[in-house]
């Protein structure tokens, strides 16, 4: 072998160690990091294990966003139509959000099964339904 | 009548795009010179169209013409003059027009500038540029035409979506698209480099502007982006990982590989077939892009009506082109191999390395942005990858990647010897890291080992670019402007790195529930209410808070966040109240009404916000400084001058 080949050898080596490093890295990553994604009626079925958090999509039920005067402090209920799942929220919520609205919040469940949510989403689009409930939910606005 | 005009007006124009891509293309294939010839005529019809077509609609919005549907949906007699303008790439239809045109306009960029390119190659990049016109034309008139008729037409519009009645934002999709699409060009240079089984050196010095003007579009457009979710949208946050947000910031990770390894390729000749590769993958990242936005598979903030038609057909498109590219590239590329070799520290292998890594972070950024996607087709539970997942995986290839850039700077062509970059290396290596220390523990006062590493990082970038201008500068020796550009794009990644340290590290960030005349401490400042009072605006009305920012009892500035609800569609958009001190800013926006004469605001401090949007501005401006260089404006003027003596010989 030239030299130059032996060099050129370990130059092509080295990426080959150095992207397979990153790419287990990445996978352990992506193991450790990923979230779930929820609806009610999975939770309902009992997809949550234990302490995990999870991300919890679903319309916010009419009538159910109860705030304590003057505090922080909210509560609404995730409903797709079959089953809910009451949430807590002590931060500020987002723009979209409304009764009736799709959203997506961020947490983990309580003992009571009351989601303690450290996120909320709203979807900056009035039309917007959050995945899987789409084909479930009562239709409110013709398609575009 | 008008409407219709505009209509007839994109079937010319697919017509003409047609015909440009099949001349363009068979033309040189063939070896029939008045075919290529007209492949420019068909450009110039093409873009004649488009613009028609475009200032048609423009038009329809300016004069509240409800009776097209893409107008009634999009915009309302209250609607201010300048938003009624933005109001054309405010949803699908538009937007995809917004991209037709900027198409045309860039094509006809190429087919001007290209006059004193071999006559066939020209041809063929125009034949190319004409296959993805058509395909984008044949798209938008097949399942999303922007003239649409209402009937009978609207009393009034459903107005333009509150979130994009902002400044920012009527200029973020423009640029950011004219970034996207100016991949295109590189991309047809790739193809037509492929067609003629040909790419000498020259192909890289033509290709190099094209690529670099697109990728600072692309820069500005994805900072002004983030710029405007900071103010508005995201509660101070300025990137979120959203798949929007990944789909813009994917090609911009190739494309600058794709800037480097051109480098490479017209300075020695080499990594050919790579560029041609990454040439390839940055347009299709780009289309990918579009598919992701367009087809609604994706949940985003930024995501405009899913239709699955629509999904379709771009999936197909996606797949015709580069399938058809990498095929092309297949057949190919063996033949333009280059055998030059190259030592292992010389600047050649420096910048296959950011090129690696480049590409390793983009990929990243694919595998977490598409998860979810190959996750519900395969039945699996529905994930979500968030900041988690794509924070420290792109770190390890970016941090790599950055220390690389400070030494690999000082690198030789062909040569592997650093020593005589070693000692001012190693000096500002040490400069940096006291920097990184001092400002760590000295002004912030201390607490993370990464904010020292991010900030001494960032420091050795912009200190390792100033040593060779500074030296050239002493001995008196003249400095290109393709030289300087770069320096100043290297300092931007700098700039850029220390900032996003800075604001990760040192932000400090309360939710915060406020009654008048009641006061918070965030970060050192305190923030009083002093209360609320409603203000109208053109379309709106609004919730205006009065907020006084003081530090050590001594006031600094009056803050008015405000929450505007928006008449015709009720939506609600907060704009933030902010103060610029020092490169810090004060932040906070107002949030709902929590009873008991309390509102709930969000305020936060961000250090060195400011260089955040520096950073990636001097990346820019390096972009358009390299572009400047005389190498490229010696080849207009000798155009001007063949002009001018094929003119004194026509007399």
């Amino acid at each position: 072998m030239t030299p130059q080949r032996r060099k050129r050898l370990y130059l092509v080596l080295g990426i080959v160690v150095g992207v397979s490093i990153a790419t287990a890295l990445a996978l352990s990553s992506f193991r450790e990091n990923v979230t779930f994604y929820f609806i009610p009626s999975e939770v309902a079925q009992g997809a949550v294990h234990g302490d995990q958090s999870f991300r919890l999509g679903g319309m916010v039920k009419t009538g159910s966003v109860q705030r304590q005067p003057g505090s922080l402090l909210v509560s609404f209920v995730l409903t797709d139509f079959k089953h809910e799942v009451p949430v807590t929220y002590d931060r500020v919520l987002p723009d979209l959000f409304r009764e009736g609205q799709g959203v997506i919040a961020h947490g983990r469940l309580d003992s009571h099964g009351v989601l303690i949510a450290d996120d909320v989403l709203a979807k900056h689009d009035e039309k917007y339904m959050p995945p899987k409930i789409a084909g479930t939910a009562p239709t409110a606005r013709g398609g575009s | 009548m008008l409407p219709e005009l505009g209509h007839f007006a994109l079937v010319l124009a697919l017509l003409l795009a047609g015909l440009q891509a099949f001349f363009g293309i068979l033309g040189p294939a063939l070896g029939r010179d008045r075919w290529v010839a007209a492949a420019t005529s068909a450009v110039a019809g093409q873009f004649v169209m488009v613009a028609t077509a475009v200032g048609i609609l423009v038009y329809a919005f300016v004069t509240y013409d409800f009776s097209v549907l893409y107008v009634a949906e999009n915009s309302n007699s209250a609607l201010p003059l300048m938003y009624r303008i933005a109001a054309l790439w405010g949803a699908h239809e538009g937007s995809l027009l917004l991209w037709i045109f900027l198409l045309a306009v860039w094509t006809l960029a190429v087919a001007i500038a290209s006059r004193n390119l071999p006559e066939r190659f020209a041809a063929r990049v125009l034949g190319v540029l004409g296959v993805l016109s058509f395909g984008f034309l044949l798209f938008t008139l097949a399942t999303s035409d922007p003239f649409r008729r209402l009937i009978p037409a609207a009393a009034d519009g459903h107005d333009l979506n509150p979130l994009l009645q902002d400044p920012g934002l009527a200029v973020h999709p423009p640029i950011l698209y004219t970034g996207y699409v100016g991949l295109a060009v590189a991309f047809a240079f790739a193809c037509a480099a492929m067609l003629e089984g040909r790419m000498d050196p020259d192909w890289a010095r033509w290709t190099r502007p094209w690529t670099t003007a697109a990728w600072a579009f692309l820069t500005c457009g994805i900072t002004l982006g983030s710029w405007w979710s900071y103010y508005t949208l995201g509660w101070g946050g300025y990137w979120f990982w959203d798949p929007v947000e990944n789909a813009s910031f994917m090609p911009w990770l190739v494309a600058t590989a794709l800037i480097h390894s051109l480098a490479v390729t017209e300075k020695r000749g080499l990594f050919k077939s790579w560029t041609l590769l990454l040439a390839i993958l940055a347009f299709s990242l780009s289309l990918l892009g579009t598919f992701l936005v367009r087809s609604g598979v994706l949940v985003s903030v930024h995501s405009f009506a899913a239709d699955p038609s629509r999904g379709r057909f771009i999936l197909i498109f996606l797949g015709l082109v580069i399938g058809g590219a990498l095929a092309l590239y297949a057949w190919r590329a063996p033949l333009l191999k280059s055998n030059a070799g190259f030592e292992l520290l010389s600047r050649e292998s420096f910048l296959l390395f950011n090129n690696i890594l480049l590409v390793v972070a983009a990929a990243s950024v694919l595998g977490g942005t598409l998860a979810p996607l190959i996750a519900d087709t395969f039945g699996q539970p529905s994930l979500s990858v968030g900041p988690p997942y794509f924070r420290p995986t792109f770190l390890l290839a970016v941090v790599p990647l950055l220390l690389l850039l400070s030494i690999g700077i000082h690198a030789n062509w062909k040569r592997g010897r650093l020593e005589a970059a070693a000692r001012p290396l190693l000096v500002t290596w040490v400069i940096a890291v006291a920097l990184g220390a001092a400002v760590v523990f000295g002004f912030y006062a201390g607490r993370h080992v990464l904010a020292i590493t991010g900030i001494g990082i960032g420091s050795w970038i912009i200190l390792s670019s100033l040593l060779d201008p500074l030296d050239r500068l002493r001995r008196h020796l003249s400095l290109s402007r393709a030289v300087l550009g770069m320096t100043l794009a290297h300092i931007g990644m700098g700039v850029a790195v220390i900032a996003l340290t800075g604001v990760e590290s040192y932000t400090s960030e309360r939710d915060l529930a406020l009654s008048s005349g009641a006061s918070a401490e965030v970060g050192g400042y305190d923030f009083k209410l002093m209360g609320t009072q409603p203000v109208e605006g053109p379309n709106y009305s609004a919730i205006r808070a009065t907020v006084i920012v003081s530090r050590d009892g001594r006031p600094i500035t009056t803050l008015y966040p405000e929450n505007r609800t928006f008449w015709v569609q009720q939506q609600t958009r907060k704009v933030a109240g902010i103060y610029n001190r020092y490169g810090t800013d004060l932040f906070i926006a107002l949030g709902d009404d929590l009873g008991a004469g309390r509102w709930s605001f969000r305020a936060q401090i961000r250090p060195m916000i400011t260089l955040l949007w520096l950073g990636p501005l001097f990346m820019a401006l390096g972009g358009a400084l390299a572009l400047s260089d005389r190498r490229y404006r010696q080849e207009r003027a000798a155009t001007r001058a063949a002009v001018k003596s094929a003119l004194g010989a026509a007399r």
